[in-house]
């Protein structure tokens, strides 16, 4: 079968994807969760076990505590509170955890550590799995079976205040709210001051039942100046006024009402040493957990350590001291601590409920629960509960009673260790089946690739594709039958959950008999490329190919980058990696040039072709790639002498100076934002625009870029788009101004801050008709086949809508990223690749370099954290979904698409002239 | 193409080798607590002083290309006056050219700068001495085909060497690894001297390995 190569290019595209949706389904694991939602009408709940005479206890137990006080502290890491620091700074803490009346506990997080997992994981109970960062970018409403909505079902009246995360995540559950937004990082008074306003008050009224307080300061304090900052300490000694304010309110109201109180103190994440969060050190893992109720009562002399327990215990305990009905997908197990004070048939009872819950969520979600050891251990202790309720009810001597109800609590205290220990598995599992078919079909199609490009890149721009060969329908079926056999032992014998069993039979053959299919198409191509090698081989006229040092160093580096990709560190510093790559390229650039320009005139025919060969050393190891070696090649050939000669002085000496000022740019991106990991806190130009006391310098900048935008991207567009775009930019300009960031120079503050909702469509509907102009020249120019012409201002004009849309999604100090790429794109153009015509192989590899460093240039990371979300908003109103996602997934991409589009309409404008390269490279 | 030839070039390698090893052994008799990781910044001054020296005095002795006709005192002093000129530039644009490469600008200055120091003795101290202050020979010679004799062509394998070294120095930083070498100009600096001594020691064998398919035009 011919296909042409762009259609060859797209399919193997479109099975690339397939296949790594596939790994990624199977790579991310399902969250654990119950099939009962909320919504449904709570079943029943578990009633007492028995044997032989019936208990009458079905209902729920009754409430421990009257109130609930939940105090988290953002990145209150452990020592913070149980080490030096807390002695120092948090006094009464301090003497609460050794003397008083709680229990004190170190809760470890599970990844990712990050604010709005952690509250999910508190109040569910379940574990959030990575897929939850990606689905819930703007955190909407948590629909999962949760605390606070059991405890608003239940009658309970909540008051919140602190991070507008929980807002958004419990939309309707509190009766009072004040939420703080934590997007300034900087201030870390004012988040903490917003919430401590209220305490007051709240704290002498009686009409409500939970408070929760979310203190954001410490966690902002970490990212600006580290755990080891001299402000952690202030910070901590504030937390802990505040914590015996909540104290001793809590304490006078006891006096009179006699029910105990419940305060839990609590951190979401901890803090690693660089201050961030959102990975698994140590630090970030481990998180204080202090419960503090006069129920707890406290012989002296009882020294209690700090004990390691899992964060999702807390959504088990804090349902059980509410008297509420646990959360169907907590994994939790009940901190039995907090119920030690109760008697013997209520702590059994509790018990008895969170195994019960475990259990069914077991059941759910194994297919083989039955067999699982934790299972078998609760229908043990489940029976002989039974019998110590008969005995009770009998009314039995104590002291045998008393043994026996000991020993079925430390029954169910093992399952439940047990069952929360498998369910937390459960959640950390991959589907290695799933993970392996995509692998599969990703490498074959990666091998075909390869194998066929000297054929896609040859003049007829055609390859033959092996698909209907006689020998190879026999392999194909017999690989097709070996596979399918393969996949229903597989899928018939396993045990956990698999994604791609779980698909139907005719999809899951249609993907085998297409491995099976690649498989042979990969395996004749080498056949037939063994048969031309030889062929090739004996022909004396096939020159050697030749290599520039450009050519070693694209190849090399880009090697190099995938191999480095193979240490976690250059994976987190990966920018740096890029940065290093794109000034040696600019450097190898200059050489390249400077040789031109000098050594035109005493080029002398080539004597001693040998030395070169030492010059270029790593070449000879290569050279057995002979795929690459005849791509490269033709040109070569035909590459006559450079066109530097034809040059004006003028423009001589831009093209000697333009790596230099390439160079400079890089520099002074590279130092508006600092990523990754290591040296993430180093001041940057950045931090210094966004602080509110440069707004005007900001401002200045922005116009400024805008204005120069203009310039760049206008030279080769329509006359209509031309306007659009100077409209767009405008448009930009009040959109920045109407939202806060900038200034307009009659402006003196800005007081009305609006969401600039109708300047930002206004800059929209410009994009989309400069994006509609370029797509109607596009879909002429194929209507219209002679002229070439139409079809590069078309392009152009699309990559120029796209670089407005970047315009209006950059954060105003950004903006310079996006000029400065413009400019470098310019001259690259104009004075180095059409001057020293290198070919699209060459300029291609160089486009994606620069594309991946401008992706970091834009203050990116490979850390999920960097994603600027606020970009999904601008325009919209309320959330939607997908235009939120494709926002911010341009506005992260931007580098990496706006480098794209741009290739395309250079190689298509270098084909359309007359003379130029040739058109069999595309 | 004579085997003394070479054997001269191996001579002065083993040299330049030497003394870069007594620029680590020689001071810890004069200073007291000197190692090369905690006082490099000495270390660096005394190994660029070291090879350079070497280089001098090797060139006067050696004169790989003995063709002065004019040897005047004025033109000898003017020649030489122009090549520390040279020096002084080619160290201020190695400096441009880390800080290019992401060195702090304002920090960190005096490293940044004995590291370009190094990395000129080790490149452009031999290129100086050899080709005298000629801009258009140094082109010649770091470009393909352009090499006229062995020293040409050791000097082009050396300092292509170290530069390459300097390059590889740079990649352990990003690394956790937490040690003390891992700093921003140390380990570009070692790298450097690495790839200097592999250049001295690979040339003459790679001359030698080679010398039936090398002819250059002016032997």
């Amino acid at each position: 079968m011919r296909l042409g190569s762009g259609t060859f290019a797209a399919c193997c595209v479109v099975i690339e994807v397939l296949g790594v949706a596939l790994f990624l389904r199977g790579f991310f694991p399902t969250p654990v969760r119950s099939s009962s939602r909320t919504e449904h009408q709570a079943e029943p709940p578990a009633p007492e076990p028995s044997a032989g005479a019936s208990s009458n206890w079905t209902k729920l137990p009754p409430p421990l505590f009257r109130k609930v006080v939940i105090m988290l502290i953002d990145g209150l890491r452990d020592d913070f509170v149980f080490g030096s620091k807390g002695v120092k700074f948090m006094p009464y803490t301090t003497y609460l955890v050794e003397k008083g009346a709680s229990h004190s506990f170190v809760a470890e997080a599970k990844l990712p550590t990050v604010t709005m997992p952690r509250i999910k994981a508190l109040m569910t109970g379940s574990l959030p799995g990575f897929i939850d960062v990606v689905r819930n970018l703007n955190s909407p409403a948590l629909l999962e079976d949760n605390v606070i909505t059991q405890a608003k079902a239940a009658g309970k009246r909540i008051i919140f205040y602190g991070d507008e995360t929980w807002v958004k995540l419990f939309p309707r559950h509190f009766v009072e709210y004040d939420g703080t937004t934590s997007f300034f990082v900087s201030d870390y008074t004012e988040v903490d001051d917003n919430v401590t306003r209220h305490l007051d008050k709240v704290l002498k009224r009686g009409d409500w039942d939970v408070l929760i307080l979310h203190y954001l300061g410490l966690d902002h304090i970490g990212h600006v100046s580290g755990p080891s900052s001299p402000l952690i300490g202030h910070k901590l000694r504030e937390m802990d006024s505040i914590l015996m304010k909540i104290h001793t309110s809590l304490l006078s109201e006891e006096r009179e009402t006699l029910v105990p109180n419940l305060l839990v103190l609590c951190g979401d994440h901890g803090m690693s040493e660089t201050g961030g969060h959102g990975a698994s050190s140590v630090e970030e893992l481990n998180t204080a957990l202090i419960l503090i109720s006069s129920a707890f009562e406290r012989k002296p002399g009882d020294i209690r350590r700090p004990k390691h327990v899992q964060q999702t215990d807390l959504a088990a305990t804090l349902a059980i001291g509410l008297g509420l009905p646990i959360p169907g997908s907590s994994v939790g197990s009940l901190l039995f601590p907090t119920v030690e004070g109760r008697p013997v048939r209520e702590q059994l009872r509790f018990l008895h409920l969170n195994a019960v819950q475990l259990s069914k969520l077991l059941q759910e979600n194994v297919p083989s629960y039955t067999k699982e050891p934790g299972f078998e251990q609760f229908k043990m202790s489940e029976r002989l509960h039974g019998n110590w309720i008969r005995l009770y009810l009998e009314e039995n001597n104590s002291e045998v009673l008393f043994n026996l109800g000991a020993k079925v609590r430390r029954q169910y205290l093992d399952a439940l260790r047990t069952l929360s220990l498998s369910l937390s598995r459960q959640v950390a599992q991959y589907d290695i089946y799933s993970m392996l078919v995509g692998t599969v079909m990703v490498l074959e199609v990666l091998a075909l690739l390869l194998l066929s490009i000297p054929q896609a890149l040859s003049s007829e721009a055609e390859l033959e594709v092996p698909l209907w060969s006689p020998v190879f329908s026999l392999l194909f079926y017999l690989m097709f039958l070996v596979l399918s056999a393969l996949h229903v032992i597989v899928c018939t014998s396993a045990e956990s959950s698999c994604y791609f069993c779980g698909l139907s039979w005719l999809t899951a053959g249609g993907v085998m008999a297409l491995i099976s299919a690649l498989l042979c198409a990969v395996g004749s191509a080498l056949a037939k490329m063994f048969a031309d090698g030889k062929f090739l081989s004996k022909n004396p006229a096939h020159p050697k190919a030749r290599w520039s040092e450009l050519d070693v160093l694209i190849l090399l580096g880009t090697m190099g980058h995938v191999l480095s990709l193979g240490a976690s560190s250059f994976i987190e510093e990966e920018h740096q990696t890029w940065y290093f790559l794109i000034n040696t390229l600019c450097l190898a650039l200059c050489h390249e040039i400077y040789r031109n320009c000098f050594l035109r005139d005493d080029c002398e025919p080539q004597q001693c072709s040998h030395v070169e060969e030492g010059f270029v050393s790593p070449a000879p190891a290569l050279q057995d790639r002979s795929i690459r070696c005849n791509m490269l090649e033709p040109h070569r050939v035909s590459k006559g002498p450079t066109s530097l000669d034809t040059l004006r002085g003028y423009e001589k000496w831009m093209v000697l100076a333009s790596p230099w000022v390439i160079l400079t740019c890089c520099r002074l991106l590279r130092s508006l934002n600092q990523t990754g990991v290591q040296w993430a806190h180093r001041p940057d130009l950045g931090h210094w625009l966004t602080s509110s006391d440069h707004k005007a310098e900001l401002s200045v900048l922005a116009a400024l870029s805008l204005i120069v935008i203009f310039a760049l991207v206008q030279r080769r567009c329509s006359l209509t788009s031309k306007v659009a775009m100077a409209l767009g930019l405008l448009g930009v300009y009040c959109y920045r101004a109407a939202i806060g960031n900038v200034l307009f120079p009659w402006q003196r503050d800005s007081k009305d801050i609006s969401k600039g909702v109708i300047e930002a469509r206004f800059v929209h509907v410009f994009v989309l008709g400069i994006l509609f102009t370029g797509t109607k020249d596009l879909l002429k120019s194929q209507v219209i086949a002679a002229d070439f012409t139409i079809k590069t201002v078309g392009l152009w004009e699309i990559y120029s809508g796209l670089v407005l849309l970047a315009a209006l999604l950059f954060r105003p100090h950004n903006l310079p990223v996006l000029v400065f790429s413009l400019f470098i794109q310019t001259i690259m153009t104009k004075f180095i690749w059409k001057p020293l015509r290198h070919d699209a192989a060459e300029i291609t590899i160089m486009h994606y370099w620069f594309g991946q460093a401008f992706f970091y240039f834009q203050g990116n990371s490979n850390s999920i954290a960097t994603v600027d979300v606020s970009a999904g908003f601008v325009g919209l109103d309320t959330y939607m979904e997908v235009p939120a996602m494709f926002l911010t997934a341009f506005a992260t991409f931007a580098g990496p698409v706006l480098w794209a589009s741009h290739l395309v309409s250079f190689l298509s404008s270098e084909t359309s002239l007359p003379g130029g390269r040739t058109g069999t490279w595309l | 193409m004579k085997d003394t030839d070479i054997k001269r070039l191996l001579y002065t390698h083993l040299l330049c080798i030497f003394s870069i090893i007594l620029s680590i052994f020689i001071p810890t008799f004069f200073l007291e607590n000197f190692s090369i990781l905690e006082t490099y910044l000495t270390w660096l001054c005394i190994c660029s002083v070291f090879v350079t020296a070497i280089n001098l005095v090797l060139y006067l002795v050696v004169k790989p290309n003995a063709s002065s006709k004019r040897s005047s005192l004025s033109y000898k002093v003017t020649r030489f006056l122009k090549r520390c000129i040279y020096f002084l530039m080619s160290c201020f644009f190695f400096h441009v050219i880390f800080v290019l490469y992401g060195a702090p600008l304002i920090e960190l200055v005096l490293e940044t700068f004995l590291f370009a120091i190094i990395l000129s003795t080790f490149t452009t101290v031999p290129c100086l001495c050899l080709l005298g202050p000629n801009i258009k020979a140094r082109l010649r010679v770091f470009s393909r085909n352009g090499v006229t004799s062995i020293w040409e062509n050791s000097l082009q394998i050396t300092t292509i060497s170290s530069f390459i070294g300097t390059w590889f120095g740079a990649s352990p930083i990003p690394l956790d690894w937490e040690r003390p070498w891992q700093v921003s100009p140390i380990s570009c600096t070692l790298g450097a001297t690495f790839g200097y001594v592999a250049g001295l020691v690979i040339s003459p064998l790679w001359i030698y390995w080679n010398r039936k398919q090398l002819t250059y035009k002016n032997n």
